[in-house]
């Protein structure tokens, strides 16, 4: 009863889960309901009738793959792929472009889209009206990028079944695989949106996804670089990112894999919880 | 009391055509003065790294060959992306910035209400617009000759010519998005027209490359008339009268742009 009537204090619906567990010792209490399924479906709803933009985000990485297939292939000829062995451009470039689009994908909108809707469309105040708390809306949000992410990765992944790119079992990974990388920066790029004050601030994530889309292997193999610019580019999270999708697709697969997973992971950790306390911070002020 | 009396008698006095297309320039310059930082990434630093990645880092993976005239893919790259940041920017300041000074903003609206006429104001407009590639074309050519990624002196031809190329997008766009009453089209005119035109027209590597049934689209685009007189006159050996088709094709667009953008103010700003 007392337990309850705490729950009810904390601002929890007295029949909901009572915190529990290390990440809820971790974060502030009374902000989780665990009922983000709701604001996925709301964006479900929002975005019902605008289907065919969702859908046509798709065809971005697609002239990309097409791009490179018909036109920088054939200036390129080979090139050496992860395990040693030569390697045709397209098949060099197209996993790294999954990896791309997810980044690309995840962190538009972690930024743009959430802040809109904290500073204009304030719809997460209406959302905090009801018994969800901020980290059922950080994981709803981040739940939806995820669930856009995947729809893309599984297109693209049929595209490139379709233009013979795929040659190992290994390759199925690549669409989890994604979704992970995905989350990684869906989480980073939500924490990022929390300290945001102005449109201005936006020419940051620009600032930052451009070099990072451009520099992370993606067109060309590590060794163009000097040794010390090497090392800087390995610390780009994009450049573990593709390592893990070249390493799927062309089925060289090995341990170092879960070592660039683990970036992932701590990118993800890190970005839930910053973003969980920052938005209970704008949010239930 | 003077200067009071002084200011107004300015006010008072209707500018002639060139007067009133400054003074339009000059409200975007205003507001430029204090928020070029933004703009400067998306229209100097995007090409900058563009160069170093795809011309120097994909370039290291390109031998020299007839595909690429026989230069280093590097020197080969740096005309055409003048064209293609020349066209990113126009197609940029001529959506979201054209749609808000109706909608957001609504400065065309306040300015419609002064003697300047719709005429004025897409001529001041698109000459922003021009005068916005030319500066930071010039800061990406210098940059572009630091890092010897540049023929020759020939290549200021090719900017000029980037130019011609980007206001051929540019008015056009403009008259479009005097039509619209939401934003959301200019997601579908970036994913579909302009990005795909960046990638395929003749940028990054020959039409000729491309499949025989795309090609014909490839020759629709400014982008890519741009890119062949941009190439030609940095590197000479281009056939005089192709020469002339491109600069005509380029110019006609950009004339059918302007007056259909004069026709859509007018309309628009009539209401």
């Amino acid at each position: 009863m007392t337990e309850t009537m705490a729950g009810i204090a904390a601002g929890r619906p007295a029949g909901g889960p009572q915190p529990r567990g290390l990440l809820l010792r971790v974060l502030p209490t009374g902000m989780y309901a665990g009922r983000a399924r709701m604001l996925v479906e709301r964006s479900l709803l929002v975005n019902r009738r605008t289907w065919l933009a969702v859908v046509s985000g798709f065809c971005e990485p697609l002239f990309y793959l097409v791009a490179m297939g018909v036109g920088f292939g054939r200036l390129a000829g080979d090139l050496v792929g992860p395990g040693g062995q030569p390697i045709s451009y397209v098949a060099f470039v197209a996993p790294a472009l999954l990896a791309a689009s997810a980044m690309n994908g995840a962190v538009y909108d972690a930024t743009f889209n959430i802040f809109f809707k904290i500073k204009y469309n304030r719809i997460y105040e209406a959302v905090l009206s009801t018994p969800l708390g901020p980290i059922d809306v950080a994981i709803g949000e981040i739940a939806w990028a995820l669930l856009r992410g995947g729809l893309y990765a599984v297109g693209f992944f049929a595209v490139m079944l379709g233009m013979g790119l795929v040659t190992s079992p290994w390759a199925l990974l690549v669409v989890p695989a994604a979704l992970f990388i995905a989350f990684g920066f869906a989480a980073i790029g939500m924490a990022c949106t929390t300290f945001m004050r102005s449109w201005q601030d936006f020419d940051l994530v620009q600032l930052a996804l451009m070099p990072m889309f451009l520099f992370s292997t993606t067109f060309f193999p590590l060794t163009v670089y000097p040794p010390a610019i090497q090392f800087g580019v390995q610390c780009f999270p994009l450049y573990h990112g593709i390592e893990v999708m070249r390493a799927l697709s062309t089925g060289q697969v090995d341990g170092s894999i879960l070592g660039h997973l683990a970036y992932f992971l701590v990118m993800a950790a890190v970005g839930l919880v910053v973003s969980a306390n920052r938005l209970g911070q704008l949010l239930l002020r | 009391m003077t200067e009071v009396a002084e200011r107004t008698r300015g006010l008072g006095r209707v500018p002639g055509p060139v007067a009133a297309a400054f003074l339009v320039m000059e409200g975007y310059w205003t507001w430029y003065r204090r928020n070029w930082r933004s703009s400067a990434v998306s229209s100097v630093v995007q090409p900058v790294l563009f160069l170093l990645a795809l011309g120097f880092g994909f370039g290291s993976q390109v031998q020299p060959g007839p595909a690429t005239g026989g230069l280093s893919y590097v020197l080969y790259l740096t005309p055409a992306l003048l064209v293609a940041t020349a066209v990113q920017i126009a197609a940029f300041e001529c959506t979201y910035p054209v749609l808000g000074s109706f909608k957001w903003q609504a400065q065309y609206v306040a300015i419609a209400a002064t003697p300047i006429t719709a005429r004025q104001i897409v001529a001041g407009q698109l000459t922003w617009v021009a005068v916005r590639m030319t500066s930071s074309l010039l800061v990406f050519v210098a940059v572009a000759a630091v890092l010897g990624a540049v023929t020759g002196p020939a290549i200021l031809i090719s900017l000029v010519v980037a130019v011609l190329g980007g206001m051929a997008i540019g008015a056009p766009v403009t008259a479009y998005s005097a039509t619209l009453e939401t934003e959301g089209p200019f997601a579908g005119l970036f994913r579909f027209v302009i990005l795909p035109m960046s990638l395929l027209a003749g940028t990054f590597f020959p039409v000729d490359l491309l499949p025989v049934w795309i090609r014909p689209l490839a020759w629709l685009t400014p982008l890519w008339h741009g890119t062949e007189l941009a190439r030609g006159a940095a590197f000479g050996g281009l056939n005089p009268w192709a020469a002339l088709g491109h600069l005509g094709y380029l110019a006609a667009l950009f004339a059918l742009g302007a007056a259909l953008a004069v026709r859509f103010f007018r309309r628009r700003l009539a209401k």
